[in-house]
């Protein structure tokens, strides 16, 4: 094996957006149950480091693979493409007003306590989260349009935010309902 | 992480929260975001017949030092030309509200607001 090997053929899966998520599971398994120290207990202090040091290897490349929008930034970073995602802060105005309004509507609803309205919120993000998932995945791996699929990864980062921020507000409202 | 006393206070008490209607004459507007934080920002200006901005406003969906460092750059831009609003640096607003070296990028989307909504006031400016 080999420490500087990428996360997918550490896993030995093909380098694309596509996988086999259960195949992803049983290989880290596999390796999880190779390196673990406790085979190692005994071994001289280079064998007990080099375990420990492919254990850490990989859980960052199974959390890596796991998530689809790391899947995502990680696919395009092996094939040289910078996101720029604190530096370049120019993306279409239509996008950043529906983004305006998405927030604007959640804050709303999380004050004035309305959690069918957010559920509502949550339920129509989702449906377009897999939307804009399906179209990355055919941009990654049919198109191959990394320039495309830059922008839609860049887009899935302020979604995904916002899904967090929803699921936050319903979890501040369901805590409060359970204090009253 | 805390904040320092000056993001604390124009988060506390945001300045120039608000918008102008875009397509009123002399009004530029800037909207960025950084994908990084998910952060939001509009800026705008209202640019005087001699080139001076009289009013600025924003409205920012982020962090308090996202929020801290756009209430920040609409007080430094009023009584500014356009001209002098485009030589403001992230690295001042930073320095200003003593931003930590993760938060730094907050400064950065507070500048490009600014060039962004400048750039929009000239373009509509020379129709």
């Amino acid at each position: 094996m080999d420490l500087t090997t990428d996360f997918f053929s550490l896993f030995q899966l093909p380098r694309a957006f596509r996988i086999d998520l259960g195949e992803l599971d049983a290989r880290y398994r596999e390796i999880q149950a190779q390196v673990h120290p406790d085979r190692y207990a005994h071994a001289g202090e280079g064998v007990r480091r080099l375990s420990m040091q492919w254990a850490t290897r990989a859980n960052e490349g199974y959390l890596t693979l796991k998530k689809p929008l790391e899947r995502a930034k990680y696919l395009l970073h092996l094939a040289g493409h910078d996101l720029q995602a604190e530096s370049n802060t120019a993306m279409a105005p239509e996008f950043l007003m529906e983004q305006m309004e998405w927030r604007e509507a959640v804050m709303e609803a999380r004050s004035g306590g309305d959690h069918h309205e957010l559920e509502h919120l949550h339920h129509r993000l989702r449906q377009d989260l897999q939307g804009r998932y399906e179209e990355l995945a055919a941009l990654l791996d049919d198109k191959r349009d990394p320039e495309a699929a830059t922008e839609q990864v860049r887009r899935l980062m302020f979604l995904e935010k916002l899904l967090l921020e929803i699921d936050d507000a319903l979890a501040s409202l369901e805590d409060g309902e359970m204090d009253n | 992480m805390s904040y320092s006393v000056k993001v604390i206070d124009h988060y506390e008490n945001p300045r120039n929260v608000g918008g102008f209607d875009k397509d009123e004459e002399g009004v530029g507007t800037g909207m960025v975001g950084a994908p990084a934080c998910g952060d939001v920002m509009k800026l705008q200006i209202k640019v005087g017949q001699d080139g001076v901005i009289e009013d600025a406003k924003f409205k920012t969906y982020g962090c308090g030092s996202a929020i801290a460092s756009s209430s920040l750059v609409t007080e430094w831009v009023k009584g500014k030309t356009v001209e002098q609003a485009l030589e403001i640096k992230n690295t001042q607003i930073a320095e200003e509200l003593a931003l930590p070296p993760v938060k730094i990028h907050c400064s950065i989307l507070a500048e490009d607001a600014i060039k962004a909504a400048v750039a929009d006031y000239k373009k509509k400016h020379s129709e």
